[in-house]
């Protein structure tokens, strides 16, 4: 059962680690919510499986609230903000796609090698999935940093959130319950207040770019 | 333990209550009842620890010793005096249109809500719980310090929320490495996050992913104490938000922010048996010391010249963890009452001072001493005070710091002296020069609240004289703690 538990739960973090890079190239806003939707059910695919593997109650709840969070909430919302902003078809242009491949590329290696001396020391099955959460967790920061549009940039925070989620369920079967459902509802409350947020944004600067927030420097 | 359940409740349940007063004319005083409230609990908290002991209640979920109480009472203090200075200046602020009843009501709820989570993250004994509370104080305050919508105020609120956020993040990283440490040694209960039962077993935490932990940790909590280079968002937030807020940032978050790297830290000593964890801390302590000060010469805006300055402190102050020891600890913590008392004062003073001007750019803001002289001397001493002229506070904290640095590291010696005579000669020309000279100040509609300024500066006159006792007791055992 484990045997084969770690044969899925290594699938689906495979799919974790090609979402994020997929993440990376995307220019379009729409198809970033979906990857980022899809991103999510592989999540959720990984974290039942290790319940289903391990018996872990608590690892099924936690399916759940990944569930209904990541799949369902968080793009609804997503969704919904950028059809009120007027968003929805907006695409980011100043990305250079193949650097960010190759960069995406040397992250994932440092990723590995950071997480290598970690996991020898895992009792879980799914140990080797510490470098790969690693490795999505560096990939999306990559990402807040180089886009210029602030939806873009929040969607790469919460897929930083899903790596760290998923370093937390291959490597330790799981946070305690309690801890969960905090993140989870911090997490919640950060997208509304975001959403709010945008709107202040645009309704001050008539667009969502972040460059408009560059102004504030030690002169 | 009553006392922890009210102390955390009072907060908590004052953010609805204050949303629902709303825009009523009684929210400021209602804001300030609260906090007195959380202050004589927070006071009888702190008495029953010093009678009973540390206490580990709740299901061990609440844990209060010597090192947290005091932060305790020093948060629930300062608490009340900012809602005290906040009453006067949010009416000047109403007054001037620059705060509608919409926000208002959103100011008084959130600051409740601001308070009940760096309580709880004060008290929590779980490294999880811990975090939640962080982000929670992040996201209370990230729509404060937008209030005013301007531009540069949502461009601070946006970098506040982003930097920290992403900061954080780390932490939380961290958190699940040092899970997964303890896992192996405590088994896979919930109480593997506990902060009590991983002290216990700190020897046997794995060497190897606990440095990779603490680098996580620090990184992470490191963003919200504000440590070069991760300080980014400290200066904008700072000036572009309210006052208010601005003072209980400075004093407390960023107190909160560094109290949650000590116990990290605490746990990376144990389980690492080397000196790793301190130096880095030194590291960052010390860049943040250096770069805070030089900044300060090149700023024109008063309450981003006072940011920088607490960026100067918190570095100070985690350099002094950082080397260790009892002195240094003892130092470090007596550092940290001061300047979140001192700081906050000027703070109080600052909001006041810029409301008369109109401006917080620092050239138009001239002659505080002739329009308001006791703002004026509360300015000047307040900017004395944080610059570590004796008799106050700091002076005591700092010197401490440096004859510990001068016989344990003694190359860092000059490094923090110079920086420290730099950050003097850059704020204290710029104060001079608001505080003395011909007035261009108008007078304000409402007397300002001048009480919470010299309380503030009286006590941190008292502590560079005389630590009361108890007081002194509390940072030996907590010094004690940190090793």
């Amino acid at each position: 059962m484990n045997e084969l538990g770690g044969q899925v739960v290594n699938l689906f973090a495979s799919a974790l680690l090609l979402i994020a890079f997929a993440m990376l190239a995307q220019r379009r806003i729409v198809t970033l919510i979906n990857l980022f939707a899809l991103q999510g059910l592989a999540l959720t695919g990984s974290t039942l499986t290790m319940a289903i593997a391990t018996g872990q109650r608590h690892l099924y709840y936690s399916a759940g609230i990944t569930f209904v969070l990541k799949v369902l909430v968080l793009p609804y919302i997503l969704h919904r903000l950028i059809r009120r902003l007027n968003v929805k078809w907006d695409i980011e242009t100043l990305i250079n796609i193949p650097t960010m491949m190759l960069v995406g590329i040397v992250l994932v290696i440092f990723a590995f090698n950071l997480a290598l001396p970690i996991s020898r020391f895992s009792e879980s099955f799914a140990r080797g999935t510490l470098g790969i959460a690693l490795a999505c967790v560096l990939m999306s920061f990559l990402m807040m940093i180089t886009r210029s549009k602030a939806v873009p940039q929040v969607i790469g925070f919460l897929s930083m959130e899903n790596g760290i989620f998923f370093a937390a369920t291959s490597a330790t079967y799981g946070m305690p319950m309690v801890v969960e459902l905090g993140i989870a509802l911090d997490v919640l409350v950060g997208m509304v207040i975001l959403g709010v947020f945008m709107f202040q944004i645009r309704e001050q600067f008539d667009s969502l770019d972040i460059h408009n927030l560059e102004r504030l420097k030690d002169d | 333990m009553e006392a922890l359940v009210l102390l955390l409740a009072i907060p908590f349940i004052g953010g609805p209550v204050l949303w629902a007063i709303g825009e009523r004319d009684i929210a400021p005083e209602v804001n300030v009842a609260f906090s007195f409230l959380t202050f004589v609990l927070a006071s009888v908290l702190t008495a029953e620890v010093v009678a009973g002991g540390p206490m580990v209640v709740l299901e061990e979920n609440f844990f209060v010793d010597a090192l947290n109480v005091f932060l305790v009472t020093l948060t629930a203090f300062v608490g009340f005096t900012t809602s005290l200075f906040s009453r006067p200046y949010m009416r000047i602020e109403r007054d001037r249109g620059r705060m509608t009843p919409g926000r208002l009501r959103l100011y008084h709820s959130m600051y409740q809500m601001f308070m009940f989570t760096m309580l709880l993250a004060l008290t929590t004994n779980n490294m999880g719980i811990l975090w939640v509370a962080m982000e929670a104080a992040t996201l209370a305050t990230v729509l404060l310090v937008s209030v005013y919508r301007t531009p540069a105020s949502l461009e601070a609120a946006w970098k506040y929320f982003i930097l920290c956020g992403v900061g954080i993040a780390q932490a939380l990283f961290g958190t699940i490495l040092l899970y997964f440490a303890a896992e192996r040694v405590l088994g896979r209960e919930g109480n593997a996050l506990l902060w009590t039962h991983l002290n216990m077993v700190k020897g046997q935490l794995e060497p190897t992913i606990l440095s990779i932990a603490f680098v996580f940790l620090l990184v992470g909590y490191g963003t919200k104490v504000g440590l070069v280079p991760l300080h980014n968002w400290l200066p904008d937030a700072h000036a572009e938000g309210p006052t208010p807020i601005s003072a209980v940032l400075s004093g407390l978050l960023l107190n909160v922010g560094l109290y949650s790297v000590i116990r990290c830290k605490i746990l990376a000593d144990g389980a690492l048996d080397s000196r790793f964890a301190g130096n880095i801390m030194m590291g960052f302590g010390l860049l943040s010391v250096v770069v805070a000060a030089f900044f300060l010469s090149r700023q024109r805006d008063v309450k981003r010249m006072f940011a920088y300055s607490s960026i100067e402190h918190m570095g100070l102050m985690t350099f002094a963890f950082g080397m260790g020891g009892p002195i240094a600890s003892f130092a470090g913590l007596l550092h940290m009452t001061v300047h979140s008392l001192v700081k906050s004062a000027i703070f109080f003073a600052v909001g006041h001072a810029t409301q008369k001007a109109g401006t917080q750019v620092m050239a138009d803001i001239r002659g505080l001493m002739q329009v308001s002289p006791a703002l004026g001397w509360g300015l000047m001493l307040g900017t004395l005070a944080i610059l570590g002229m004796p008799p106050f506070g700091v002076f005591a904290s700092e010197f401490l710091i440096l004859t510990t640095a001068m016989r344990e590291h003694p190359w860092a010696t000059p490094i923090l002296l110079l920086a420290l005579g730099v950050a003097f000669a850059a704020m204290f020309g710029k104060v001079q020069s608001m505080v003395f000279g011909e007035s261009v100040l108008k007078p304000l509609p409402y007397s300002p609240a001048l009480a919470p300024v010299f309380i503030h500066l009286g006590l941190g006159f008292m502590l560079g004289l005389w630590i009361p006792p108890y007081l002194a007791g509390w940072y030996q055992q907590a010094a004690r703690l940190l090793g």
